[in-house]
């Protein structure tokens, strides 16, 4: 047993040392960045990677806390105004200072067509400058949070945008292609140094850079890989250093090799049900003239039916973790003592469906995605299942992603799986987006079912202005006690990230699924 | 003969365009791009602002009719998932789907012949019967297991080939080409292996038919008679006319190994065509799946009619013909 201790820490040297003087990180993902634009699409993928090129004005730390980045301090000057102090002496990879220029030009491009950031600029009205290296953010309403809603906002350089015509992320609709889709410059720890799109994409460190670097790699070689199989095999080869996702069948696997390790951790996207409460009569269903759903005893009993252990343990593998909130712990507003969720008992939601006059049960159509979240069309079985226990009869489809969001989007569907970051990690991007009633401003864009209470609304618009830290966490409270009372969602679980890599690599993984290229270390 | 080629042409573009037409009823179930184009916070009104920018909320009549004036100009437009001209897309992987394809061809005529060869001619032997057992397997696994127990074996058990990508490539103008390094031909050969045993296996069987029948001929029997070496009746005679028929299956599955690379493709992560589709496909990135579909389509008519060029030339019935179709 000693000896092969022994001889395993000679290999595991002998690789360090050869590996010590240019670290090469060789990173594969299901799917590539869609385009080099850090404008184009609002998708954590293509977020996170081009985030190793750009930078924004606010960072997020290792816990998502929240760091200067290309602001040096900020604060608010007033309740409408914020004053950010930019940092002085950064400069872009081609050589060009960074300045308040470059602040109010990202904005406008973020404001502009074919950007995909509008709405993390909603809440501005007007971005000022007010010297060479100090820009002052104007808000319609007070907006305590507006660091936190800008930290995905990457700054790019005026000058290089005039000169490469890429003024406006790519207008699909015009047929012009832009330069900002394969080629970067901006102020970040990396640059981009080669892009085959589908292919292969190289990043390069970037000498100049502000701040020291944490890391040791020099060089990043990015490979998308869609085949679950094939990027499990090139992991096992050795050809490739880190990979996500690992699909959860091959964990175990995985984790065997003596020369590799999974790090699995809780994501902040929550998984839930949502269920139509808005027509008088459902569209999927065999009940006429009346909306089951409707009836918050209906909903405590699908509720009570599902048996989210057994989903976590088959289904999942162990990696979920069970949520009776609509947020993860690491959202702000997030309170650990609520999140207790109704006991899994088949015989009380047997008599709840009774007592709300559905003692044979019913039938109803459930949507499902099957591409999307992990095991998403494996967890929407395991619940028809469930259900079909307490004599509710589900008839399942599920279809790729491509078919399902036009769909549901359209609120044809009587029953569904959704799943929700929210983009500011903060509490009122749920309440605004999942919970609150859908109206023509954009709230509850994604209550596919209708969901509504007039408090949580309220709650709602109060949460977004309240700059008193204790006062918006009880308001929070409150919205998050009413939805639970009345059951207007069914929450599943936070699904977990599965990240695999050998084990002379380490790194960072963050619960938003971005991972910093600056922080990984190569042993 | 021009006649008959201006015909064929005229057929050509009837079939490009109804390929053209089926593929766009389809589209309309593939799904809308419109989602996967804007993140989780647009606003509906932004959604359906795009949808009619992009012309996506008209009848298909009127795209299709849009989508062919525009191919008539040479332009597909951009691709919605990468922002990019379709047609430097598909310029960009197409080398890569012809090398695999045209090294699978020549991989399944080098090895499928003289295998078909050696079991026609060593019937009822071991070694011919274990080769009958294996082309049995050829034809009925599917690729994509092929694939992956090539990589089980070679890349993840001995480590000796690697398992994704086109590795190191040479480019020549706007043509890349792995052939002529070292690394690239490591990379190329498990996913033209795994495309090219269907073809291997068929014209294996092939052969052993043809050379079978061509063996019980009067002309073979002469021939022996005569006293002619075994090798000289086998390789002079026999196969020379067994070769007619496999030469114009190859022909014709050229374009099958084309189209058909889709799936060992995504097996190997190879950046082809076919790839390419797949990704469109599950974005629904409409522009890039409808000028692939045409492109193959133009790519089976012309060796069709290359093939049918070739019957014109070598069968001279047909030249006696004033009149009528050329089937």
């Amino acid at each position: 047993m000693n000896k092969l201790k022994l001889s395993l820490l000679a290999a595991l040297l002998a690789l360090a040392c050869a590996g010590a003087h240019s670290a090469t990180l060789r990173l594969a993902n299901q799917g590539d960045s869609t385009s080099m634009d850090p404008h184009s699409l609002n998708e954590s993928l293509q977020l996170s990677f081009t985030g190793n090129v750009y930078e924004p004005l606010v960072g997020r730390d290792k816990r998502l806390g929240l760091v200067p980045m290309l602001a040096a301090s900020w604060k608010q000057a007033s309740p409408t105004v914020w004053r950010f102090e930019l940092r002085k002496g950064v400069k872009f990879h081609d050589g060009q200072p960074f300045t308040a220029d470059d602040v109010l030009f990202t904005f406008d491009r973020i404001r502009g067509d074919g950007s995909d950031m509008k709405s993390y600029a909603t809440a501005i009205k007007e971005v000022r400058k007010v010297d060479s290296h100090t820009v002052d953010i104007e808000t319609g309403a007070p907006f305590p949070i507006l660091p936190d809603v800008i930290t995905f906002v990457y700054m790019m350089n005026k000058a290089w945008c005039e000169e490469n015509k890429a003024m406006q992320p790519v207008d699909r609709r015009k047929g012009v292609e832009n330069a900002a889709s394969f080629r970067a410059n901006g102020t970040g720890p990396f640059k981009l140094k080669e892009r085959q799109p589908g292919t292969r994409t190289v990043l390069v460190k970037n000498p100049a850079y502000w701040d020291k670097v944490e890391g040791n790699v020099d060089e990043v070689i990015f490979t998308p890989i869609g085949n679950d199989a094939t990027r499990v095999a090139a992991l096992l080869s050795g050809e490739i250093d880190v990979m996500e996702p690992v699909p959860l069948q091959d964990v175990a696997r995985v984790s065997s090799n003596p020369n590799l390790k999974v790090m699995q951790g809780p994501e902040l996207r929550t998984i839930f049900l949502g269920m139509d409460q808005k027509r008088d009569e459902l569209q999927f269903s065999n009940v006429k003239g009346k909306n089951p759903f409707k009836d918050v005893r209906v909903r405590r009993a699908f509720y009570q039916a599902i048996d989210i252990e057994t989903i976590k343990s088959r289904v999942m593998r162990g990696a979920s973790a069970p949520t009776a909130l609509m947020i993860a712990p690491g959202i702000r507003g997030f309170l650990p003592e609520m999140n207790k969720r109704l006991p899994f008992d088949q015989a009380a939601a047997k008599k709840l469906l009774a007592e709300a006059g559905y003692p044979e049960g019913f039938e109803v159509a459930m949507n499902c995605p099957n591409d999307r979240y992990v095991n998403d069309g494996e967890i929407c079985q395991a619940v028809a299942a469930n259900l079909a226990r307490i004599g509710v009869k589900i008839n399942l489809q599920a279809e790729g992603k491509a078919t399902y969001f036009p769909k549901i989007l359209r609120r044809d569907t009587s029953f569904y799986l959704l799943g929700w970051t929210p983009s500011t990690y903060d509490s009122h991007n749920v309440l605004n987006a999942i919970m609150g009633t859908p109206s023509d401003k954009g709230r509850g864009q994604f209550n596919l079912g209708s969901y509504s209470n007039a408090r949580i609304d309220e709650i709602t618009a109060l949460v977004q202005s309240e700059t008193d830290q204790v006062k918006r966490n009880a308001l929070i409270a409150e919205a998050f006690k009413i939805h639970q009372d009345e059951v207007g969602h069914l929450p599943l679980h936070q699904q977990a990230l599965a990240w695999a890599m050998k084990k002379t690599v380490d790194l960072v993984q963050l619960p938003d699924n971005n991972m910093p290229l600056k922080w990984v270390v190569m042993k | 003969m021009i006649a008959f080629i201006l015909r064929r042409f005229a057929q050509a573009v009837v079939v490009m365009l109804s390929v053209a037409f089926i593929a766009f009823m389809l589209f309309q179930y593939v799904g809308d791009p419109v989602t996967n184009l804007l993140g989780q916070d647009a606003t509906p009104q932004q959604r359906a602002q795009l949808r009619a920018d992009l012309g996506l909320d008209q009848p298909f009549p009127v795209q299709f009719a849009k989508f062919v004036g525009n191919a008539l100009q040479g332009e597909f437009g951009l691709s919605l998932r990468q922002g990019r001209k379709v047609s430097s897309l598909i310029v960009e992987r197409f080398p890569a789907t012809m090398e695999l394809a045209l090294t699978a061809a020549i991989l399944a005529l080098v090895v499928g012949v003289p295998m078909g060869v050696y079991a026609a001619l060593k019937r009822g032997n071991f070694w011919s019967q274990a080769l009958m057992t294996f082309s049995l397997l050829g034809v009925s696994l599917p690729t994509f297991l092929i694939g992956i127990l090539l990589i089980l074996v070679f890349a993840v058990t001995f480590k000796v080939l690697p398992s994704f990508g086109r590795g190191e490539v040479i480019a020549l103008g706007a043509w890349t080409t792995g052939w002529l390094t070292w690394d690239g031909w490591k990379h190329l050969l498990l996913p033209a292996i795994t495309l090219s045993i269907y073809q291997l296996t068929l014209i294996m069987r092939l052969v052993r038919a043809e050379m079978l029948e061509v063996l019980r001929t009067d002309y073979i029997k002469f021939a022996r008679a005569r006293g002619l070496q075994d090798r000289s009746i086998y390789f002079g005679h026999a196969l020379k006319n067994t070769l007619v028929p496999v030469i114009t299956i190859t022909g014709l599955q050229l374009g099958g190994l084309i189209a058909f690379a889709i799936i060992t493709e995504t097996v190997f992560q190879w950046p082809g065509m076919g790839l390419l589709f797949i990704q469109a496909v599950q974005f629904a990135d409409i522009p890039v799946m409808a000028a692939y579909l045409c492109l193959i389509a133009l790519i089976f008519v012309v060796i069709n009619l290359i093939v049918d060029l070739l019957y014109f030339a070598v069968d001279p019935r047909l030249r006696m013909e004033k009149s009528g179709g050329a089937h």
